[in-house]
């Protein structure tokens, strides 16, 4: 049964209390939060091999022969084509959707050689300068930014 | 305290002096002196692993580094310039076994490579010494791949940790300490999500009520203070390993390091 988990739970039946299993579907809170995507295990089950090539990336030799043909690279993964077009593109929002995680996919930041902050940037939309504003004048306020919805320009 | 790659890569590459670095490496001064007053002989380092030493093949929620040294990791742009982490054997197993008696089942590890979520702590009470001055238990925690341990679980943890350390024959100096945070987000177009009011509410409740502060459910942290906020429960786990009551020794936040709020706090059980 997708998405839901047996408790136990003490139920009064006629007049008496018994232990009856029932059948509670799994608290996911966090599908509200706007321009988020938690890596739980749908997230991590979807895109394991997508991660798991990231991991080879880590490797200077890898990053070498991945740069020189990326495709050829990428078709030594079982993944989806979306999931290798999403690379390709290096549309990190997309990867997001498509089960990569930013701590292994960082490790394509590497390999093109652009910090963090730049990823995150691009991410946000927003030009490195803007997103560097940004966080020295604070960083993103949590107002308007909690509940999807919440914002009526979002 | 917080441990952004910026900030090791800042000390790595001589930065620490520019305004933009200033304000945070300002806020380590006192905690430099401190730690070379203290003296201890091994930190019990509780951290992240980012997709380092584990990928998704293995993911403990829980592991104790055993082993005699630890190497420091090529993330993907080179091993930082740090010295080698020697460990700390006979404690590690000692609190392994203890802490497994206590109902916490911890992953053992014996061969692991550390990255910037241990070094980065260390280069910031420690500065660029030849050689670490302390031994290292690295306590990995999973706070990647969601669920992470509840903070509940964490703060109970810390107090499993705090009575296997005391029941260990050899009179050693131990420190435990707590680390990632303070609120970020790292991905998607919320991205840059900073709360500096959470932050400073959390340091606040760290002191004086760790459990309370412990009920705190993960949804909490991932709206308000961003899905790499989350990373906070490992406090929990220095603070389960105190007394109820503490002092604190010294506080320090500074927005932003790269895109995270720096949060570092000292606390110490109250002397007899």
């Amino acid at each position: 049964m997708r998405d839901s988990r047996m408790l136990t739970r003490w139920t009064k039946s006629t007049d008496s209390l018994q232990l009856q299993e029932i059948s509670v579907a799994l608290d996911k809170p966090y599908k509200d939060i706007p321009g988020t995507t938690v890596f739980d295990s749908d997230m991590a089950r979807l895109g394991y091999h997508l991660n798991q090539f990231c991991m080879t990336l880590m490797k200077a030799e890898n990053r070498d022969r991945f740069l020189a043909d990326e495709r050829a690279y990428l078709d030594e993964w079982p993944m989806t084509g979306e999931q290798m077009q999403a690379v390709l593109d290096r549309d990190y929002n997309a990867l997001l959707k498509l089960g990569a995680n930013v701590y292994y996919f960082g490790k394509l930041f590497f390999t093109d050689k652009i910090s963090f902050q730049k990823g995150a940037s691009l991410m946000a939309g927003m030009s490195e300068e803007e997103y560097l504003a940004m966080m020295v004048s604070g960083g993103r306020s949590p107002e308007g930014n909690r509940y999807i919805g919440e914002k009526d320009d979002g | 305290m917080s441990h952004v790659p910026a900030i090791g890569a800042a000390v790595d590459l001589g930065k620490t002096g520019e305004p933009y670095w200033q304000p945070l490496f300002a806020g380590f001064e006192f905690s430099k002196q401190w730690i070379a007053d203290e003296k201890p002989d091994v930190i019990f380092l509780v951290y992240n692993d980012h997709a380092t030493a584990f990928g998704l093949d293995n993911i403990p929620t829980f592991a104790i580094g055993c082993a005699e040294e630890f190497e420091i990791a090529d993330e993907g742009w080179g091993a930082r310039p740090v010295p080698v982490v020697k460990g700390a054997p006979d404690l590690a197993w000692h609190v392994r076994q203890s802490v497994i008696q206590d109902d916490f089942d911890l992953t053992t590890v014996n061969e692991m490579k550390v990255d910037h979520g241990l070094t980065v702590p260390l280069t910031l009470m420690y500065g660029q010494p030849e050689a670490w001055p302390c031994l290292v238990i690295p306590f990995a925690v999973n706070v990647i791949v969601y669920p992470p341990p509840s903070g509940r679980r964490c703060y109970l943890l810390g107090k499993a940790i705090r009575r296997a350390i005391e029941s260990f024959d050899d009179d050693l100096s131990v420190q435990v300490w707590g680390t990632g945070g303070m609120s970020h987000q790292l991905q998607g177009p919320r991205a840059g999500l900073i709360n500096q009011e959470f932050d400073r509410k959390f340091l606040d409740e760290l002191v004086d009520n760790p459990d309370e502060l412990a009920n705190v459910p993960h949804i909490d942290y991932m709206r308000d203070a961003g899905s790499e906020g989350i990373e906070l429960v490992m406090w929990l786990i220095m603070r389960g390993a105190l007394d109820n009551k503490v002092k604190e020794v010294h506080r320090h936040y500074h927005v932003p390091a790269s895109n995270t709020a720096v949060g570092h706090i000292i606390l110490e059980n109250l002397r007899q």
